[in-house]
């Protein structure tokens, strides 16, 4: 790994529309900085294969999308050095970047760092998620975007959230046919998004939002007020079940089904690194903690975009900005008042960005039965752990994720809780009548991506952490 | 069942599938060409053999994984296909020496 | 009335770990009333940090009655895994193939030999079978062995279990007899009344029992001497590797390299004085992964999906502490730093010595005062 410097001022993690604003920002003010990312291609998940999507005519990804590649080419002229193909699995309290590449593994240091490591689908565990066929909106939204690929046949679209939408319009632009969409939006939260309507009648997303819901609902058939949902099938599903209010079971064939019910931070970097998270109760997620800038409780690692609390593509743009800026001051680099100031335009933007997201959060947070599933769901699909073993564990007297993991497994898997620790977390504090706050979140370690033994065993040893396995 | 855009534009990659011929888009992922090639189960599981195929196809899921040129347990969707490639569905735990 | 208004405990375990679950989960069996107070999801609890090793070479070396304990441990576990397997339906996959210790040089393979004939040449020691292999020996058991093996200690004795169902198990079956485990219960103090004990919690709850074992590892030290016991424990950080499931290669228990029923492979092991610092450092486990690759190469390609660094509950010289109050009869404290090996014990030895109320004299060498006694020369 020549091409690597043995170490940087700053580091940011994540290749999406943060990490991409906020390395361009710092590389520009000269400090040696470097942008890490597992993707061969920048973009993240938001403009996945923004720079090398088959699907060249522009008007089926749609504008927000092609948005995307105007942060490349600003960064590509910025001087920061890019590391794509590169896995990060662990960061120190010191500073030390656990990298992976090519299937080499080394320790990269860095004065500062960002995390850029966005968001994920929120768990939508229904009985049958497991079975292939079955996978989630974003996965779907990945293949036409990288490889132009569109579910045929029986296509069901399940869940709720503005990503569901998008996914339906971008596949109809593009020709593909959709059986129905099961709108799990819960009736009662349009009554609670009410009140944050006028918010989101000034933002950007009510004009693009109303039409694209509008030529979505005239072509497809949409299906209102799902309270359950099913997936069913030998070997792979072949027809989802569901019930609209308190209705009678139906059924559709369906040989592909796309669930999604919101997106979340990925979390599980900044918990192994330490940082201190919190529950949102009015996203129903965990957060890191991070002040205006995007600092977290641990020196020297800061956070911006959704990994730092779900916000969209545009405000983690302007948030990566801001949280560059406050590098450069904290790295010596810009004082205060430079920082404040040049900050003003970016806030400002970040500000506008941040309207009309309270109302979609709120009419968009999924129901209870969705996110506290019924015994036969499996929770853990690593372990395959059911809802029913979860609710045993915690009459057993389980009080946390953690003890759950001890007894069950749940968490133990690869994914280490990324698609489970949701919902056993809201699983646990249901059955004890607690808030998920209480209950808390599995404790996370270092590596959060797998690396070889070997790879592991590669790495750099002081000499009392060698003595401290071989000479005791 | 995934079909492609007919105005995917691309070169093709040739690779095999447990042996069997297939072929790819330049740029495809390893799961991404599997769902192309109607290949809809890419491992049993290795807790109960249940069939799985990928979820996520953003490396958080570790359901895609599947053994690419004799190296087991890699993640389907954080590889790119290469010309000649040999992808093999897994069956169960990984084994020792693949 | 809620489960702490009951004041007609006969036994509170303050510690739900391995060595409270054992020893609650033996007197519940032998019809004790037993409360188990055990602190929260998110707490030191060293007992999730165990290897699962059901271990009895090489102990002792210093106290010969702590071999002929673990022995003692080793031979009922089978019991133990039966009893809970038809109380509770879960198998904790004990296994006793017997168990090797690496050494990676001749050097290494000679004081081996010397610290086990050191140990079997104490006078009391309970002697066993045991065999220093060389090379060869050990490659016809297991092929695959490295090039950097010198030879192993093997001992037919040794085996390993799945601790996490052994776990699951104590807790169900302790659900099954009636006991009441009580979570998120620290204790703050512990008074000695009317023939019992009132124990407060955080919180300002209240539990009473007609007698109490302090298991809380290293937070007995705190509450030992509440009830005239010491309990001088300090915690030692290890770490630990584990890796994706893999197809089963290796059935005996190697030391610090083991694998699981569920197919994962753990590599340990190290040791250093932190505090109760349970980060994990990547030099750590970069110098215990490349130790195992020594031991079988073949582990390099497997991926590791999780390290973890735990802390062991270690007393001043490692050896447990069983001990009665001298001054408040009916409180014991129970400590050790090998809750799997010696969870038999603890379940179908201890366990009835504490529900009639006395230690014999066979457990004074397990008494804390024999930190007061200055070392012979």
């Amino acid at each position: 790994m020549s091409d690597i410097k043995t170490a940087y001022d700053l580091a940011v993690i994540g290749a999406g529309p943060a990490g991409l604003a906020a390395a361009t920002l710092a590389a520009r003010q000269g400090i040696s900085t470097v942008l890490l990312d597992e993707q061969p291609a920048p973009g993240g998940q938001i403009y996945r294969s923004v720079t090398e999507t088959p699907v060249r005519d522009p008007k089926v990804l749609g504008p927000d999308y092609w948005h995307g590649a105007g942060l490349v080419k600003p960064f590509r002229e910025s001087g920061a050095e890019y590391l794509p193909g590169t896995t990060v699995w662990s960061v120190s309290r010191t500073l030390e970047i656990g990298l992976s590449r090519e299937g080499a593994a080394r320790i990269l240091p860095a004065k500062h760092i960002i995390l850029a490591t966005g968001a994920l689908e929120r768990p939508f565990a229904i009985p049958g998620w497991t079975l292939p066929g079955v996978m989630g909106a974003g996965a779907a939204q990945v293949l036409l975007k990288s490889s132009g690929l569109v579910a045929s046949g029986n296509v069901v679209l399940a869940g709720t959230g503005p990503l569901l939408w998008l996914l339906a319009w971008q596949y109809l632009r593009a020709g593909a046919e959709i059986t129905a969409i099961l709108d799990t939006t819960p009736r009662a939260n349009w009554r609670q998004a009410m009140p944050h309507m006028t918010g989101f009648v000034r933002s950007g997303y009510i004009g693009k939002g109303l039409k694209l819901l509008l030529d979505v609902r005239r072509k497809v058939k949409v299906i209102g007020n799902v309270t359950a949902l099913r997936a069913e099938g030998d070997g792979q599903v072949r027809s989802v079940v569901y019930r609209q209010g308190n209705g009678a079971e139906q059924r559709l064939p369906a040989e592909t089904l796309l669930l999604h019910q919101g997106v979340i931070p990925n979390i599980n970097l900044a918990n192994a690194i330490g940082c201190a998270q919190s529950w949102d109760d009015a996203q129903r997620c965990w957060t890191p903690q991070t002040d205006a800038w995007g600092a977290t409780t641990v020196e020297g690692v800061s956070l911006a975009g959704d990994g730092a609390g779900i916000g969209g593509a545009l405000s983690a743009e302007h948030q990566g900005r801001l949280t560059a800026l406050d590098a450069l001051h904290r790295l010596g680099r810009i004082d205060r008042q430079q920082r404040d100031r040049d900050a003003a335009p970016h806030r400002a933007a970040l500000e506008k960005a941040k309207q009309g997201r309270v109302f979609l959060d709120t009419l968009y947070k999924p129901a209870q039965e969705f996110r506290v599933p019924s015994d036969d769901t499996i929770v853990c699909r690593c372990e395959e752990v059911t809802a029913a073993q979860v609710r045993d564990a915690v009459k057993l007297g389980c009080s946390g994720p953690n003890q759950a993991k001890s007894f069950l497994r749940c968490g133990m898997g690869p994914c280490q809780g990324r698609l489970c620790g949701p919902t056993v977390t809201e699983l646990i504090a249901d059955a004890r009548g607690v808030s998920p706050a209480e209950v808390g979140y599995y404790r996370l370690r270092p590596p959060v991506k797998p690396i070889t033994l070997a790879e592991l065993a590669s790495l750099p040893k002081r000499e009392d952490e060698i003595d401290a396995v071989l000479h005791h | 069942m995934f079909r492609r855009l007919h105005d995917a534009a691309g070169e093709r990659v040739p690779f095999t599938v447990d042996g069997r011929a297939a072929e790819a888009l330049a740029g495809d992922t390893v799961a991404a060409a599997l769902l192309a090639n109607g290949i809809t189960v890419c491992r049993n599981t290795p807790v109960s053999g249940a069939p799985r195929s990928p979820y996520c196809m953003m490396g958080v899921c570790f359901d895609c994984l599947v053994t690419i040129d004799d190296v087991g347990n890699r993640q389907g969707c954080q590889v790119r296909v290469a010309p000649g490639m040999r992808i093999e569905t897994q069956d169960g735990k990984r084994e020792i020496d693949r | 009335m809620s489960a702490e208004q009951r004041s007609d405990y006969d036994v509170a375990v303050v510690g739900g770990g391995l060595v409270g679950s054992a020893t609650a989960w033996g007197l519940a069996r032998l019809g004790q009333k037993v409360a188990i107070l055990d602190e929260g999801d998110v707490a030191v609890r060293p007992s999730r940090g165990n290897f699962a090793l059901v271990w009895v070479q090489g102990k002792g070396l210093g106290m010969p009655e702590y071999g002929a304990w673990t022995r003692r441990s080793s031979d009922s576990w089978g019991e133990l895994a039966s009893l809970l397997r038809d109380q509770t339906g879960i198998d904790v996959c004990f296994e006793r193939p017997g168990g090797f210790m690496p050494a990676l040089s001749e050097a290494e393979l000679e004081d081996r030999a010397n610290q086990l004939k050191r140990l079997h040449n104490q006078q009391a020691m309970l002697r066993y079978d045991y065999e220093i292999m060389d090379r060869a020996a050990v490659a016809k058991e297991m092929p695959f062995i490295g090039p950097d093996v010198a030879g192993a200690s093997y001992c037919p004795l040794d085996g390993h279990c799945n601790s996490l169902k052994l776990f699951h198990a104590f807790h169900t079956g302790l659900n099954r007899f009636g006991a009441a485990y009580l979570p998120n219960r620290r204790v703050e103090s512990i008074e000695h009344r009317d023939g019992g004990f009132r124990l407060t919690t955080a919180g300002g709850g209240e539990v009473r029992a007609g007698r109490i074992v302090l298991a809380a590892g290293h937070d007995s030290a705190r509450l030992a001497p509440m009830v005239g016991l010491s309990a001088p424990v300090r915690p030692e950080r290890g770490h630990v590797i584990v890796t994706e499931k893999t197809a089963p290669f290796l059935k005996f228990p190697v030391g610090y390299i083991r694998q699981t029923d569920e197919g994962g492979v753990m590599i340990g092991d190290s040791f250093e004085d932190a505090g109760f610092d349970t980060t994990v450092r990547s030099g750590v486990t970069s110098t215990i992964a490349e130790r195992a690759i020594s031991v079988f190469p073949l582990l390099g390609k497997l991926n590791v999906v999780r390290t973890w660094a735990a802390l062991r509950v270690l007393s001043p010289d490692g050896f447990p502490i069983y001990e009665q109050s001298g001054t408040m009869p009916g409180a014991f404290v129970a400590t050790c730093h090998s809750g799997v090996t010696l969870a038999a014990n603890h379940a179908l030895a201890l366990a009835p010595h504490i529900a009639a109320g006395k230690l014999p004299e066979e457990f004074d060498v397990f008494s804390a005062r024999r930190f007061d006694v200055p070392k012979a020369a």
